[in-house]
């Protein structure tokens, strides 16, 4: 045996997934299971009278739900606890009741009761359950931070299915996946021996129910009891013996980096069979384990329902706790070993070859290839159990996709022989008959190659027909007077038949091949538009396209917002758009990470499925489709592809976010910049006045009567002027702000420039004694489409500058130019002009035209007048004026905006 | 002189800035009446009946604009409304509410006196019938329907007649574009304000001595329009 050493070193990885563990278990609640052999042993009972000295001992319990036996002694025990209500679910006519979820999630009850952890959900009852079992149910229960009480027998656990039905000869339908019962805080076996249980089987003691009374004639034997109690003791020890495994090496089971099972699995029925024994040989051994199906030409042309089966195995493999692979390759042999070295694995679990007679002959079966090639790691043949009926592949003719015989495929494939027959005829004269048959298989490949298996095997049968009746002396018979032509014929069919073969596995192989490179090229184009894609909701638009293309569905991403509460998409539906989705089931699927609806594990009834953007810790989303064809996303591979979309989805998302944060964070830096220098400005801008208010103010108030009425007027007004120019810069500086923080609303009208500029002046008239203004707006100028008051305030503004930074006796003047959409508006001066350096400068905050001085204003006027400019879509420019001067542009929209 | 007997009723919660309206109001010869809440508005302006509201938008327990709207159901009586600056939103909503005229703070002794001034003067003319307008050089006679410019006659449309009439009804206080539309054009042409500039420009062109710099027919923009007149100097 090649088994590698095992390594003691614990995995890094497995390091952090048991911290990890660890901090989940802090939080989640405690499972407690009431374990049995068969029903009948107690566990309810045993249940009960735990929870009742819980209860005593002042611990808040409620019992979710107990299995309506009737016994009266359970009943006895139950009194006094608090029962949460039972939901009522009706299902095929007949109303019953199950445990209601949401009911003990609402009331939190420190422990919960909650009888037969394995029964299944009333699946298509209404109301729909969440979860398809009740284990998923308390999981919920769990994760919520609720403990659990609960029950169940051993023929119940998944992995002892196969084994129990051997030896009792009953099938359990409703199984629990193991890897629950493992995970359990606490098991608790309720042993009874099997004479006594018999005794109160017979005392009436033990509820059967209706649909296992035939059965339970044979269940309850002796041997049968004893048997399972003894299955029963060695599952409870084997997890003892893994618990204080565990506590010495202070890793769990598996965590040894060591044995590594592979499990072929085939789409037969021998395949549930081989991944129950590859968990139990992995549980045994402590094992990793994983679950390989290979996709071969051959498998690809089973019917859709033997190849649907796959995805059960499959799904019960995860279940069980394994990984699962397909794989896809011309032999399922040559694939599972290479597959087997690269995984490292072990030992390779495989099924007994079942080929029969010549087949097993001619093709060597997939276990012996591997028995024969194994390298490195050991192969077991699992033995069919008991009575396995052979699962004949349903061959199709040609394509193997297809469900209907391509009939117009047969008829090409007749066709071409004809044309080989007429190209012969042609050629008869001039060539032998070995050339004839040249052209014939010369035919076959060209069949093969476009038509398929059947057809191709149609034509080279029709060939030797053909070139028999034909050709082959005596002519226009099927007669064949020289018997070496048969080694012709024979020779001509199997040619024809191999070929025929080859080709239609090439093109399968190449079909296959095609649609993994679509499926990667789908991706691929899928993540360099999201690359490219600025904004959210835009990015969730193409996503929801390519998504829709891919999977031939309808889609929809739902984001959630701060509050973690997910939302339809506001905006235009495109054709794709998924509409109508669940938003509760979107809600459950992002706070859990986990996917539920079509096929999934919750409400799998559900008509869309919902897959979680982004990984399961931190779910930034929902993805919900409607396929048009359930299978598009139920295919493992097609559900691998949806996850891996969901998955590039999620991160595209996530990028966009902390892109957006982090504008979120430098604008907030630059406004918070903005607010120092305007605190360092304004508080030199502030001081002066006030100095002067104070100053004089109080002049007057101490001396007013000895001032002359003259000083006392100059001190008063010398307020006035002051507390206007505070006033001015507070004004301005709010306006600013306001402008900055974007809230502020435009409310918009047809107004006449003239008009605007005429307001402006009007504003700061006293100002502008000195200087003269001339309006030379064309008559015929269209009106423009602004906020009339904040672009008086612009005008104002302007002249304001005007007033402040020329000499009195400088000339203005206001023209406008119609530009179509809009109007430019120019204002020049005869003035000193602009100061040195770059005219744009002048529009950044607290730049001033004559350095600091005098004039008063914290240098805003001309930063407020382009964020009114900007405001209105429009750009603001200033330049030296030709001969002299300043002269400044805006644009003012001469359109209505759309919206 | 009239004026001295005239009462004003002063609505502001600031009992800073109230102060220095009593004082500056007194010192002009107005009677004062006081009143710091919406509430006391209302009552005091129903005791009183004071010839002048002088009433400040944002008043602790109640929304000014109301009051007005409340004001104008009973009384005439011009309202000049105090606004902040951060009230410039709420300035038409006041002046559509009935409101004559505003003062935006802060104020200027003279440009408040102004303003209440010209309030005044418009309510006791408002009882007298439209009589003869004066606008510089130009003379309009809105009972005779004639105008008439320094050198020869002005020729109106009837349009521009009504539009002069509304104006000179509210001569000197604000008419907002809404309640000239309303009155001129009537209420189905509310919100296109085309017709009314349009109508504005030519009256300018016909009665301002520079058209471009309007001196009686006045833009207060994103608001509406005022008429001065050359009457009763302030």
């Amino acid at each position: 045996m090649n088994a590698p050493t095992a390594d003691l070193r614990p995995d890094p990885d497995q390091l952090l997934a048991q911290v990890k563990a660890q901090e989940e278990r802090a939080t989640r609640g405690r499972l407690r299971i009431f374990f049995g052999s068969s029903a009948g042993v107690g566990k309810t009972y045993s249940m009960l009278r735990a929870a009742r000295s819980e209860r005593a001992a002042g611990t808040d319990v409620a019992i979710g739900y107990l299995e309506p036996h009737g016994r009266l002694e359970t009943e006895q025990l139950a009194e006094g606890l608090e029962r949460l209500p039972t939901l009522s679910v009706a299902y095929r006519g007949i109303v019953r009741q199950e445990f209601d979820l949401d009911a003990a999630l609402a009331r939190r009850p420190a422990i919960v009761l909650v009888d037969e952890l394995a029964h299944s959900n009333l699946i298509g009852g209404v109301p729909q359950p969440r979860h398809p079992k009740r284990w998923q149910d308390i999981e919920e229960l769990l994760v919520a931070g609720i403990n659990v009480w609960t029950t169940v027998n051993v023929q119940h656990l998944e992995s002892l299915n196969d084994l129990v039905f051997q030896t009792t000869g009953v099938r359990q339908t409703e199984t629990l996946p193991d890897r629950v019962f493992d995970e359990a805080d606490d098991i608790e076996l309720i042993d009874l021996p099997a004479d006594d249980l018999i005794a109160r089987l017979h005392a009436g003691k033990v509820y059967v129910s209706d649909a296992v009374a035939a059965a339970s004639e044979r269940f309850f034997r002796k041997s049968n009891l004893m048997a399972l109690r003894e299955i029963a003791l060695r599952r409870v020890a084997e997890r003892v013996e893994a618990a204080s495994r565990a506590l010495h090496t202070g890793h769990a089971r598996g965590r040894i980096v060591g044995d590594r099972i592979l499990v072929a699995v085939g789409p037969d029925d021998q395949a549930e069979q081989l991944v129950r024994t590859g968990k139990r040989m992995a549980d045994a051994l402590a094992a990793s384990w994983l679950v390989v199906y290979v996709e071969t030409p051959a498998l690809l042309r089973l019917s859709e329902t033997l190849r649907n089966r796959r995805i059960n195995v499959l799904r019960l493999a995860e279940s069980l706790g394994a990984e699962t692979v397909t794989l896809d390759g011309p032999s399922a042999a040559a694939a599972l070993l290479e597959y087997a070295q690269t995984r490292r694995v072990t030992r390779v679990l495989v099924g007994a070859p079942k080929r029969r007679g010549w087949r097993a002959w001619t093709r060597a079966s997939t276990s012996t290839v591997l028995v024969k090639q194994a390298r490195g790691f050991d192969v077991i043949v699992v033995a069919p159990a008991g009575r396995t009926k052979r699962v004949a592949p349903a061959h199709l003719p040609a394509g193997g996709f297809q469900a209907d015989i391509p009939w117009e495929r047969y008829g090409w494939a007749a066709g071409v022989s004809g044309l080989c027959t007429l190209l012969a005829f042609a050629m008869y004269p001039h060539f032998d008959l070995s050339n004839l048959a040249m052209v014939y298989l010369l035919g076959v490949t060209v069949a093969g190659l476009r038509l398929g298996r059947g057809p191709s095997a149609l034509t080279a049968v029709l060939n030797v027909l053909l070139f028999c009746f034909s050709f082959v002396p005596p002519r226009f018979t099927f007669a064949v007077a020289d018997f070496q032509y048969f080694i012709t014929f024979a020779a001509m069919l199997i040619i024809g038949l191999v070929i025929a073969t080859l080709t239609a596995n090439v093109r399968q192989q190449t079909r296959v091949a095609g649609a993994r490179e679509r499926r990667t090229a789908a991706l691929y184009a899928m993540s360099r538009e999201l690359a490219v894609t600025r904004g959210i909701e835009n990015m969730a638009g193409v996503a929801v396209r390519h998504v829709a293309e891919v999977f031939d569905c309808r889609a929809v991403v739902l984001l959630p917002d701060v509050a973690g509460k997910l939302h339809c998409p506001r905006g235009q539906p495109s054709e794709h758009s998924l509409r109508g989705a669940d938003l509760a089931v979107a809600q459950w699927v992002n706070d859990h990470g986990q996917r539920a609806g079509l096929g999934s594990d919750t409400l799998p009834a559900a008509p869309a499925l919902y897959v979680p953007l982004g990984d399961e810790q931190r779910a930034t989303g929902v993805l919900a489709v409607l396929p048009a064809n359930p299978r598009r996303v139920l295919l493992p591979e097609q559900s691998q592809l949806l996850h891996t979309f969901a998955g590039q989805i999620g991160l595209a998302l996530e990028r966009a976010r902390f892109a957006d944060a982090a504008q979120a964070s430098s604008l907030a830096v630059e406004r918070e910049s903005l607010r120092n220098t305007l605190l360092a400005s304004i508080s030199h801008d502030l001081r002066t006045p006030l100095a002067v208010m104070v100053g004089a103010a109080s002049t007057l108030t101490e001396r007013g009567e000895a001032l002359q009425p003259s000083k006392r007027r100059e001190l008063a007004a010398s307020i006035e002027v002051k507390a206007r120019e505070m006033s001015e810069l507070v004004s301005n500086v709010l306006d600013l702000m306001r402008f900055q923080s974007g809230e502020v609303p435009l409310m918009r009208d047809w107004q006449s420039v003239e008009d605007l500029a005429g307001a402006g002046l009007q504003r700061i008239q006293e100002r502008l004694q000195d200087h003269t203004v001339d309006l030379k707006i064309p008559p015929d100028l269209p009106p423009v489409y602004v906020d009339a008051g904040f672009v008086a305030q612009l005008f104002a503004n302007l002249f304001d500058n005007l007033a402040k930074y020329t000499p009195p006796g400088t000339h203005a003047w206001v023209s406008a130019i119609n530009e179509g959409a809009s109007v430019r508006v120019v204002v020049e001066d005869d003035g000193p002009g602009l100061p040195a350096g770059d005219p744009e400068q002048l529009f950044e905050k607290f730049q001033r035209g004559s350095g600091e001085g005098a004039v008063a204003g914290a240098g805003l006027g001309l930063t407020i007048c382009r964020a009114i400019v900007r405001a209105h879509g429009g750009e603001i420019s200033a330049r030296r004026r030709d001969g002299g001067g300043a002269r400044f542009e805006f644009t003012l929209p001469a359109r209505e905006p759309r919206a | 002189m009239t004026e001295a007997m005239h009462q004003v009723l002063v609505v502001e919660d600031e009992p800073a800035i109230r102060n220095v309206l009593t004082v500056l109001l007194e010192a002009e010869g107005y009677r004062i009446i006081e009143a710091d809440t919406a509430l006391r508005a209302e009552i005091e302006s129903r005791s009183h009946k004071p010839d002048l509201l002088l009433i400040d938008l944002g008043l602790p327990d109640g929304d000014g604009i109301a009051i007005i709207r409340r004001v104008r159901a009973w009384s005439p009586m011009p309202i000049v409304v105090l606004s902040a600056r951060t009230q410039e939103d709420q300035k038409v909503a006041a002046l559509d509410a009935g409101a004559d005229d505003y003062v935006t703070k802060p104020f200027s002794a003279r440009e408040l006196l102004a303003r209440v001034r010209a309030a005044l003067r418009r309510n006791v003319r408002g009882a007298e019938p439209a009589g003869v307008l004066n606008l510089g050089p130009v003379q309009i006679d809105l009972e005779k329907r004639e105008a008439r410019g320094a050198a020869d006659e002005i020729h109106l449309t009837p349009l521009e007649y009504r539009l002069i009439e509304c104006l000179a009804r509210h001569l000197g206080a604000i008419i907002t574009q809404q309640q000239l539309i309303r009155e001129v054009w009537g209420p189905e042409r509310l919100g296109d304000s085309r017709g009314l500039r349009v109508c504005i420009m030519n009256l300018r062109g016909k009665i301002e001595p520079d058209p471009r710099k309007p001196r009686y027919l006045m833009t207060e923009a994103g608001l509406g329009y005022r008429l001065r007149s050359d009457d009763k100097p302030g």
